[in-house]
């Protein structure tokens, strides 16, 4: 059977293997390192949860230490992209979008579009999203769905160590700026990853689980809450098709919508908060575009309209559960 | 006589954990012979048909079309006419309430695959059964030892059977050297000695048939027989759209078609089978592996090396099976062979014989051996 580690160490891989390969690949960002350059180095922490750690000395001067400036050091990443490096800038939370929000949309983003093709910004820009941590509302987003609104972006959400490792190599290698989110609590989460290097192409879904009633489309760490719905609903005599879509730019409509023409209901699982969200997006595409085929109405599960609580048993009811899925489905089977 | 035999979900790989019912082929009443098959069932990877171990009535169908159970979950139950119902019912309240099913986490996984380095390439290889007289079996163009999930444990009842991954396969390293059937054959050689095995009967498919026969020819001493399924090197035509469009596609779009081919009855090509071939082909080396065994193996839409003509001098017992409906290799190689060579057709099947028609390619092939 296939070595399998955890999503942290598929994404450690991803970057130590691509370092290795390509000179060009740098990672930067606050506490990357994290004691580098002190007394202390040697211990060198790898970034707040330890995503980095031990880069620092394979690559040596190639791990950067940022003050702690989003604007800063993302603009920095963004302008060695365009003088032909591939750095890796970790925004550490995704939540500290806002205070560098102009190097991604309107400089990184509009680079190829503004200087009519020529000039190519290949800056990968790594953030943790998501709620489940008590890290309370300014460290618990879902902001995939931003990034997605803006032309120009790649918008990587991956759901596994599997995905995780491809796609973050697909995302280095790509001459695109890509934004790569990656969930907290999946950190740990382990799965069979070749050792290989190897990449999964953007806009191809995944098909986790074929059936033949209801598809949910899930992103990110609610793949595994759609998952443990549909073993339930199993159970119930419910087949659940379920469909990771893995990035949400470019998103991979053709296979979310033959999978509604196959089952006429669909329930899309989104973690962040419900207006112009990816939930609103899938479905509004199968509106528009699978209508005839739809039995029943569609039904999005996100997280309230409202910042993440801190309190735990507030938090735990707003993360979309497993439950929320079972009853959504279970009304859509008996909708007329 | 009176016995009741329970049908139980098989097991078929080391990842299947449950499987589900695609339907009945015997219905209660029906008389049923050992080694008839009874109901279709399908893991995430592949649909195949269970066999009945022992002979009499299918007493009880306790699972439905759709029905999902665990590995070793009750399917069924054959007995006697003259068993009572009563029996039967106390049969599978006890079955059922004994039974739990295998967790993931437990370590009763069966044997694992190993790697081994060999002349510097890495091999991965799958080791099942002990002593007798030892069995390799060489999967094809593409493939890996899982080609052989339906056949490893049952050839290996009473010998061990080593399955392994030719380089530029698999979990084995990518890197194919020139890419020659010769090249092939010495490492499959060099691995035969690697692990301990002087000389084995061959068990090859397509283009692992090919690499049997040229390591019989450069390595006779370990050759004991050659059962060549569906084999390459027999004849010079080959399905070359499907070498190519194997070797060139890239998504799920362009690789199930392709993959229609394989099989008499192209709905076995199941979403898992497309995606685990995706992902063996997304790997690093792999795309250059393949185009350089194809550019060495298929040229111009023909096989380089044919190899039929020497059989009869190896001096060894030849068995070729083949699937009538093969669409990748003709079935008229097999036909055209001649002289001390047994030849088995098996109608209605396809160039993955050896998993369309699983029992039947492991009965023959034990037949064969004796």
């Amino acid at each position: 059977m296939a070595r399998k580690i955890t999503y942290q160490q598929a994404i450690n891989e991803a970057l130590d293997q691509e370092m290795s390969r390509d000179q060009n690949v740098i990672v930067m960002g606050e506490d990357v390192a994290g004691g580098a350059g002190s007394p202390g180095e040697q211990d060198a922490w790898g970034g707040v949860l330890g995503v980095t750690r031990g880069l620092y000395h394979k690559h040596p001067g190639r791990v950067i230490d940022t003050p702690i400036s989003e604007s800063g050091y993302v603009g920095a990443a963004v302008g060695a992209a365009c003088c032909g490096m591939r750095p890796v800038a970790e925004l550490m939370f995704v939540d500290f979008l806002g205070v560098c929000f102009d190097q991604i949309f309107n400089q990184a983003a509009k680079f190829r579009y503004m200087f009519g093709g020529k000039a190519e910004t290949p800056v990968v820009i790594r953030a943790m999203y998501g709620a489940g941590f008590r890290a309370a509302a300014q460290h618990s987003q879902c902001l995939y769905n931003v990034f997605t609104h803006i032309p120009g972006l790649k918008v990587v959400v991956p759901s596994n160590p599997y995905d995780a490792k491809g796609l973050l190599i697909q995302s280095i290698r790509d001459n695109d700026p890509v934004i790569f989110l990656e969930h907290k609590a999946l950190y740990t989460m382990e799965g069979e990853v070749p050792e290989e290097s190897y990449t999964v192409p953007f806009g191809e879904a995944a098909v986790v689980r074929e059936g033949h009633d209801i598809t949910i489309v899930a992103l990110g760490r609610m793949v595994q809450k759609a998952q443990e719905a549909a073993a339930e609903l199993q159970k119930a005599g419910i087949h659940c098709e379920i469909i990771d879509p893995r990035t949400t730019s470019p998103l991979d409509t053709d296979t979310i919508l033959e999978s509604v023409e196959k089952t006429g209901r669909l329930i899309v699982v989104d973690e962040s908060h419900p207006r112009c969200s990816m939930a609103s997006d899938i479905a509004g595409l199968a509106a528009e575009r699978a209508f005839a085929s739809l039995k029943a109405p569609i039904r999005q599960i996100t997280g309230p309209h409202a910042p993440v609580p801190f309190s735990d048993a507030l938090e735990e009811l707003y993360i979309p559960s497993a439950a929320k899925i079972v009853a959504a489905a279970k009304s859509l089977k008996e909708y007329r | 006589m009176s016995a009741i035999y329970p049908i139980t979900m098989p097991k078929w790989g080391l990842s299947m954990q449950e499987g589900k019912v695609n339907g009945w082929l015997k219905q209660v009443g029906d008389t049923i012979e050992a080694g008839q098959e009874i109901v279709e069932v399908e893991s995430e990877k592949i649909a195949g048909a269970v066999e009945a171990v022992a002979p009499g009535l299918l007493r009880r169908q306790l699972a439905s079309e759709e029905d999902v159970l665990p590995v070793g979950g009750l399917l069924g139950v054959i007995a006697d006419a003259s068993v009572a119902d009563g029996d039967i019912d106390a049969f599978v309240t006890e079955f059922q309430s004994n039974f739990t099913p295998a967790g993931e986490d437990e370590e009763d996984q069966g044997p694992t695959p190993q790697k081994i380095e060999v002349k510097g390439r890495k091999l991965r290889y799958l080791k099942r059964g002990e002593g007798g007289e030892p069995m390799v079996l060489i999967h094809g163009f593409g493939g890996d030892l899982n080609n052989w999930l339906f056949n490893h444990e049952a050839l290996a009842a009473d010998r061990a059977v080593y399955a392994l991954d030719l380089p530029g396969h698999g979990e084995s390293s990518k890197d194919v050297g020139e890419g020659s059937l010769e090249a092939l054959a010495d490492t499959v050689a060099d691995f035969m000695a690697a692990v301990g095995v002087d000389g084995a009967h061959l068990v090859g498919h397509s283009m692992g048939g090919a690499v049997a026969l040229m390591l019989a020819r450069r390595h006779p001493a370990r050759v004991r027989s050659l059962s060549l399924i569906c084999s390459a090197g027999l004849g010079e035509e080959i399905n070359s759209a499907y070498i190519d469009g194997f070797v060139a596609a890239g998504n799920r779009n362009a690789l199930k078609p392709v993959l229609a081919d394989l099989f008499a009855d192209s709905s076995l090509v199941t979403r898992q089978l497309v995606d685990d071939l995706l992902k063996y082909k997304r790997l690093e080396g792999v795309g250059q592996a393949l185009s350089t065994l194809s550019g060495k193996l298929f040229v111009n839409g023909r096989q380089s090396s044919v190899l039929a003509q020497g059989l009869g001098a190896l001096g060894k017992p030849v068995l070729v099976i083949w699937g009538e409906e093969d669409r990748i290799i003709p079935v008229a190689h097999a036909r055209a062979l001649s002289g001390g060579v047994q030849v088995e057709v098996l109608g209605n099947r396809g160039h993955m014989v050896q998993m369309e028609a699983a029992n039947d390619v492991n009965r023959v092939i034990a037949r064969f051996l004796g």
